[in-house]
């Protein structure tokens, strides 16, 4: 997706990772997926740069469905719709 | 012309046969399961193999650590202080450092100095104390196989391991199962 969809993608939960460096980010994710439904959005709010290839790669392997980012001044929006 | 056929199904079930065994066999050979031999004390590798082992239990992989030599140190409750240790396991245990807080570095100790500064680093980068790594493996299912050959060697008695949920005591040859049925192995 790009940035501008990104934008306007309504998120079902908002996971706030910038308080955490690797692998935080993940843990956070992968302990509030259980809150959502099955294609509900999450978005991960993450100041740590290698989250942004962790997150796709997490989504790769347990089969969610990577939306992808956009850059704030200091952190970044991954987006993800569950399995 | 029918008998032909029969007997090409019957060879060809044989061989599906064959093949669902073999298969069968090669996915329990392989699990999504990672086994890592914690040899080192050091508290940048028992670091690294605790970040790998999150990662991966967050990753949904199956992560069985089995901790032996140094790296017991880092099991030590140093609030615990276990009775009856004969002098020589007393003297390994005051000279071994007693738990996670008190792992050296295996590069740029000075003395104590460096794990202080990595610490205060890690803080600073938000990044998780050894301590709150172990907490968050528990709650993740990593499960911890103390050597109990180690454990005899270095004089540690059970009493003086650290209360964690999925822990226990084995030799070599678990190690061996667990590293033969993963798809990751790993010695740090």
């Amino acid at each position: 997706m790009t940035t501008e969809e990104l934008k306007n993608v309504t998120s079902n939960l908002v996971v706030d990772a910038r308080g955490t460096a690797c692998p935080g980010p993940l843990l956070a994710a992968k302990k509030a997926i259980g809150e959502l439904e099955s294609g509900e959005i999450m978005e991960i709010l993450s100041a740590d740069e290698g989250t942004k290839n962790d997150i796709p790669r997490w989504c790769e392997k347990v089969g969610h469905e990577y939306l992808g980012f956009y850059d704030e001044d200091s952190f970044s929006r991954l987006f993800l719709i569950k399995e | 012309m029918e008998n032909t056929n029969e007997v090409t199904l019957q060879m060809l079930q044989k061989q599906v046969d064959v093949l669902t065994k073999k298969v069968g066999k090669l996915e329990k050979n392989r699990k999504d399961q990672l086994s890592i031999a914690v040899v080192s004390g050091d508290l940048d590798k028992v670091l690294a193999a605790m970040v790998i082992s999150l990662a991966a239990a967050a990753m949904d992989t199956q992560v069985k650590l089995f901790f032996s030599f140094w790296s017991l140190s880092a099991l030590r409750d140093p609030k615990k202080h276990p009775k009856g240790k004969d002098f020589i396991s007393k003297m390994f245990g005051m000279m071994l450092p007693t738990g996670k807080d008190k792992l050296s570095l295996s590069n740029m100790n000075m003395g104590g100095m460096g794990p202080m500064m990595i610490k205060m680093l890690m803080k600073k980068q938000n990044v998780m104390s050894l301590g709150e790594m172990f907490k968050q493996a528990g709650e993740l299912g990593v499960e911890i196989t103390i050597c109990e050959m180690s454990m005899g060697l270095m004089g540690f008695k059970a009493e003086e391991m650290i209360d964690y949920p999925h822990l226990r005591y084995a030799g070599a040859a678990t190690f061996v199962a667990d590293a033969g049925e993963s798809a990751m192995q790993l010695f740090i």
